[in-house]
């Protein structure tokens, strides 16, 4: 059994990856189609960089799994310090851990236990970083607890993919977890469905009816969404609420709690006041294990190719026994992220936006009628409504060097399309 | 490795990387397409540059409001349109629908809002509390009881407090200009 180069120094090398190695060794009927066995794809999965973003109850999980699973070169991505409330799941952090980096915490330990792995943290934002960083990786493995996360994710490893440059392309396994329900899924950018595809699948955060919190109370969540939504705002309108300040939580504690004695309703507790305010689902730690290790497993297998990865969504559902159903979610035509035309236009510094706009309407492959065009930070020239077109009119005639930069990205839509169009704008 | 090769099979449609969000480009949309607004509605914007924050103002052309000018601002964050604009009345106004603070009581700007529906669907929603206003949905408790029991007085306190009149003690915003 030939050890790959990367892990020969480490003395129990051959042991620790035994399992692992028989898989990788030898050729067999089940594995994927182009798998070469051999010590090539051993060294390539210990070599190559996965990122794993997100330190918390499912990337703790994640990075266990991916470290035992043979991946030695791990980067994790995590904003969060370490809450007493996380110590029944996330375990790798301990009680004198608290108000530590997760992110940090979680690569210590991880190094310690499994020696041979290199864990790379970084506390911090996944905004806080750009297309070099997250260039750098083979794969990227999320366990995020946020729409708002994923969607950012997604559209930035999708956006990075360039056709001249096929290493630009990385596969995101996401992973997520409500209570006793989870998903894993596989995007490949531009071959399979993006996070974008599959939005409006998303069940949204629970809300009530704004006349029922504010006339009719019925549960204790309705006197404390009228406490967060009415109370707070009226008495405080310069501050906004912070669902981690206890000062805040425990004053809308008292305010809900007065409501629902007056409505006979019980139930509002410190717990469940914060639970609604910041839409807290409890956490089910054999959910996250199931999940991590469904992606762990994908993870595996995109790197070896030793079997099949899955097509391309797993839905596990736990309060009622197991139940497990995998399928391919479409993708969609008119996606905004992964459904964006991308075109580049050569014209002169000195042409104007009309010019740029003339350009674009002669161009019979796109059949524009009336297009709108904006850069990420500002209105070049929107056709509605009418505010915008009057405030926009101005840059028709202007030159496009004091509009934009060379290189800049130009976000064209157009009522008679349902997609939008990105163009790169190169001056001549 | 496969990997490599799915790379070099994956051509897709071209080279793109705004820094444009997801939000950003559904909004433009929802926007640039607006072309055919009812004269009852006017959206503005404090800056032409920032599509998320903007201003509506409707001017009933019929019903109990008719000759109002109603102005709201409208907030969107950048998880639209997973989540609805965050929508609030900036005038004090005598409304079954609406409270002394502006909140808005809409279906879709809450519980049954849905990423398929656009701005366009809320301003439909809203010129229509104003022809329709609905007394089972109440926000101000005590407008929606006099519109059930007593139309002809609603109708009559409207008028009042449109003109910057009070009633029940409560001074309203003169909407009449």
């Amino acid at each position: 059994m030939a050890l790959p180069t990367v892990t020969q120094s480490l003395p129990d090398a051959d042991r620790r990856w035994r399992d692992i190695y028989r898989y990788l060794d030898r050729p067999g009927p089940f594995m994927a189609e182009g798998f070469e066995a051999g010590a090539a794809v051993k060294e390539f999965l210990h070599s190559i960089k996965i990122l794993v973003v997100g330190a918390g109850g499912l990337g703790c999980e994640l990075l266990k799994d991916l470290a035992l699973t043979g991946f030695t070169d791990i980067h994790v991505i995590d904003m969060d310090t370490i809450d007493v409330s996380n110590l029944n799941r996330q375990f790798l952090f301990r009680a004198s851990d608290v108000g530590k980096a997760k992110a940090e915490v979680a690569a210590s330990f991880i190094m310690r236990r499994i020696p041979g792995v290199k864990i790379t943290p970084y506390f911090g934002k996944i905004q806080d970083k750009d297309e070099e960083y997250y260039n750098q990786f083979t794969i990227i493995i999320c366990g995020l607890d946020s729409v708002e996360a994923r969607r950012w994710m997604n559209a930035t490893i999708i956006n990075m993919y360039d056709e001249d440059d096929p290493e630009t392309l990385k596969p995101i396994i996401d992973g997520g977890t409500e209570g006793f329900k989870g998903q894993s899924r596989i995007i490949l950018p531009h071959m399979t469905a993006c996070y974008e595809c599959s939005l409006d699948m998303q069940t949204k955060p629970t809300t009530y009816p704004m006349c029922t919190i504010a006339n009719t109370p019925r549960l204790p969540e309705h006197c404390i969404e009228w406490a967060s939504v009415l109370e707070w705002p009226r008495e405080f309108p310069d501050k906004k609420l912070d669902g981690d300040d206890p000062e805040h939580i425990k004053w809308l504690l008292d305010r809900a709690s007065t409501r629902a004695r007056h409505y006979d309703i019980t139930g509002v507790t410190y717990s469940l006041t914060q639970g609604v305010v910041k839409n807290i689902i409890p956490a089910i730690a054999s959910t996250n294990a199931i999940v991590a290790a469904s992606c762990a497993t994908e993870a595996f297998k995109i790197a070896t190719n030793c079997a099949t990865p899955m097509n391309n969504y797993m839905m596990y559902v736990g309060d009622q026994g197991v139940y497990t159903y995998t399928f391919e979610l479409q993708k969609k035509e008119d996606c905004p992220v992964c459904g964006a035309v991308a075109i580049k236009i050569q014209v002169s510094p000195s042409a104007t936006l009309q010019d740029l706009i003339d350009l674009l309407l002669d161009r019979k492959d796109i059949q524009l009628k009336k297009p709108s065009l904006r850069t990420s930070a500002t209105s070049l020239y929107m056709q509605a409504p009418r505010a915008l077109q009057e405030a926009t009119r101005p840059n028709l005639s202007k030159c496009l060097s004091e509009l934009i930069r060379d290189g800049e990205e130009v976000t064209v839509t157009d009522e008679s399309l349902p997609i939008s169009i990105q163009i790169t704008v190169r001056f001549e | 490795m496969s990997l490599k090769k799915k790379k070099v099979e994956g051509e897709g449609n071209g080279p793109r990387r705004p820094k444009t969000t997801a939000a950003q480009i559904r909004l433009q949309k929802d926007l640039g397409d607006m072309d055919k607004l009812p004269g009852t509605m006017h959206l503005s914007f404090p800056d032409a540059n920032d599509v998320f924050n903007f201003e509506l103002t409707i001017r009933p052309d019929e019903g109990f409001y008719f000759g109002g000018t109603f102005r709201f601002t409208f907030r969107v964050n950048s998880n639209y349109p997973h989540e609805p604009p965050k929508v609030l009345c900036t005038q004090k106004i005598y409304h079954p629908n609406i409270d002394l603070d502006g909140n808005v009581c809409l279906n879709i700007l809450r519980e049954d809002w849905k990423p398929v529906l656009n701005i366009n669907s809320i301003l439909v929603g809203l010129q229509y509390l104003f022809l329709e206003p609905n007394a089972d949905d109440p926000l101000n408790k005590d407008a929606a009881e006099v519109l059930r029991s007593n139309r002809r007085l609603f109708e009559q306190n409207v008028t009042r407090s449109m003109r910057g009149g009070s009633v029940d003690g409560v001074t309203f915003a003169d909407v009449m200009r």
